[in-house]
């Protein structure tokens, strides 16, 4: 049975896919980021006043933000390194056959890892002496340096956190066969469970970084010269145009975009190839 | 500690084992003669996979002694490095190193553990794959690998390390039917060579061709055991018998 209507209320629902509110992609942030930066500067050129556009003074200035992103780079990829190099021996520490080793492994990595990054750098900063010395020799410990420091704690609390989940996601086939074949635990480890978690450690590993990369910025709170200390200066120096915000820190999500989208998508690719092959 | 061929090589008595509340042997016996071919059925659960786990010490056991060449296993200063190298074993899931190929997994455990040259323990690797019927394969990794060839290297690897005894728990239940017959060949080559052999098998034809001597379980006990002419043809437990007409 079936008859006409014109109200939309009558008429037999189809269920739509659910779509999410906005569909934002790679594409979209171009322009987005573009209407920010240039955006500004159509407006001021159409009042026509003779200094110059937000674009010429943040063409004046990227050099310096540039240079302010690299030692953000800097900071990230130093921190990952000390953070790998402790979280992985931190993380096999919590997976110890000794007890007192594995609790001390365990508290330490959840310590830090529920612990706020920017708590973790303002201690770094402030517990931290300015300089050691050694035998009469003084070492200096820049605030860039302890910046360092500071954010590889986290980085060391999740990596360990990653290289025990890795270790416990083989099948546990894997440590009796090597067992039954008179391997050593710590043969069993290296040659046997660990180069298998390599593998299953990389997808997390980059997420983890590139966290870390987007973290660097909390280093302005404590002083050090990276990108948005930079960018504050050079806005102060302006003379705290307005205008020049959108534009300025425009570029500065930029640059972080550039640089951490790709990482994001490789991991993407990572995670599926290797649940592919798994 | 002297041990002569003419004792038993695996000497199981009355042992115990529970994991926590649970028992699960209560007071098993047996002895393996070298050279001899044990079979060990029953239904599941009723602890086979842990008693053959308890010979390599794989499990540790509560009570009871477990003597391998004369070495007692149920001590606590026991080495259970050296123990290993002296029994293989063949698990249900082969358990081979998804990362390395067939011939890594074959001669790394001879050039890790026992420190072997390594042209010589790959010369010899490629022997024992040979013996398992499966050259050609060495460049293989086991996710190339059919269930069949995977347990048949699983096999070669535990042989490269040249034990005394082989303990196999179930090898033959997680592959597909049209393979289980190549695993079957491969073990029976390896009990007419003289290798001493303790079998976890639902496989009752070949239990009844190939084993010297078969073993019932039930709940952690053995109820019947006997020569396979005997226990077959006429088991005296109902327990047995009742198993017996399920599988058959
Ligand atoms: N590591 C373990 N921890 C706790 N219980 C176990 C463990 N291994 C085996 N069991 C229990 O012991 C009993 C016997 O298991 P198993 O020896 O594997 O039997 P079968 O090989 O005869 O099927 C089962 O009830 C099983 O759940
Ligand atoms: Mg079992």
């Amino acid at each position: 049975m079936t008859y006409k209507t014109d109200l939309p209320v009558m008429l037999p629902v189809t269920p739509r896919e659910a779509e999410p509110f906005l569909r934002l992609s790679l594409w979209h942030a171009i322009p987005i980021a573009a209407v920010c930066i240039v955006g500004p500067s159509l407006a001021f050129a159409a009042d026509g006043i003779a200094i110059l556009s937000p674009l010429a003074v943040l063409a004046n200035w990227a050099p310096l933000l540039l240079k302010g992103f690299v030692f953000n780079l800097v900071i990230s990829i130093s921190a990952m390194g000390l953070g790998t190099a402790a979280g992985a021996m931190l993380g096999l520490g919590q997976i110890s056959p000794n007890r007192a080793m594995r609790g001390s492994s365990w508290f330490v990595t959840q310590f830090f890892r529920n612990a706020p990054w920017l708590v973790l750098l303002f201690f770094a900063m402030f517990l931290l002496p300015f300089e050691i010395s050694i035998l009469g020799l003084k070492i200096p410990f820049p605030d860039w340096f302890k910046a360092i420091l500071g954010l590889s704690l986290p980085v060391m609390a999740n990596v360990s956190e990653i290289v025990r989940g890795a270790v416990n996601s083989l099948p546990s086939g894997q440590w009796e066969a090597a067992e039954s074949l008179a391997y050593t635990r710590r043969q069993t480890l290296w040659l046997i469970i660990l180069p298998q978690c390599v593998k299953r450690m990389l997808p997390p590993w980059m997420n983890l970084y590139a966290i870390l990369t987007m973290a660097t910025v909390l280093a302005s709170i404590v002083g050090v010269s990276e990108v948005m200390t930079l960018t504050g200066r050079a806005l102060s120096a302006e003379g705290g145009r307005p205008e020049l915000l959108a534009p300025f820190y425009g570029f500065v999500l930029l640059l972080f975009f550039a640089y951490c989208y790709p990482i994001a998508r490789f991991t993407v690719r990572l995670e599926k190839k290797f649940s592919v092959i798994t | 500690m002297s041990w002569s061929p003419s004792e038993p090589m695996v000497s199981i008595k009355d042992v115990h084992k529970s994991f926590g509340d649970l028992k699960v042997l209560n007071g098993v016996s047996l002895d393996v003669m070298k050279g001899d071919v044990i079979c060990i059925i029953g239904p599941s659960g009723s602890g086979k996979s842990t008693l053959i786990r308890c010979v390599n010490a794989l499990n540790d056991i509560q009570q009871g002694s477990i003597l391998v060449e004369g070495q007692e296993v149920n001590d606590l200063h026991l080495n259970k490095l050296e123990l290993r190298k002296k029994v293989g074993m063949v698990f249900q899931q082969y358990n081979l190193f998804p990362h390395k190929t067939a011939l890594q997994n074959v001669m790394m455990a001879p050039v890790r553990v026992l420190k072997h040259d390594k042209v010589e323990a790959e010369a010899t690797a490629r022997a024992l794959l040979k013996k398992v019927r499966l050259e050609g394969k060495e460049a293989a990794f086991p996710g190339e690998l059919s269930g069949g060839q995977q347990q048949r290297v699983a096999i070669a690897r535990s042989l490269a390390m040249q034990p005394d005894v082989m303990l196999f728990d179930e090898v033959t239940a997680a592959l597909d039917p049209e393979t289980v017959g190549e695993v079957l060949q491969t073990i029976k080559d390896l009990a007419e060579d003289g290798m001493t052999c303790i079998l976890v098998t639902h496989e009752m034809g070949f239990a009844r061709e190939i084993a010297d001597h078969v073993y019932f379980t039930d709940r952690g006990v053995i109820v019947e055991h006997g020569p396979p002419e005997t226990f077959f043809k006429d088991a005296k437990d109902p327990r047995t018998r009742e198993f017996l007409s399920q599988i058959l």
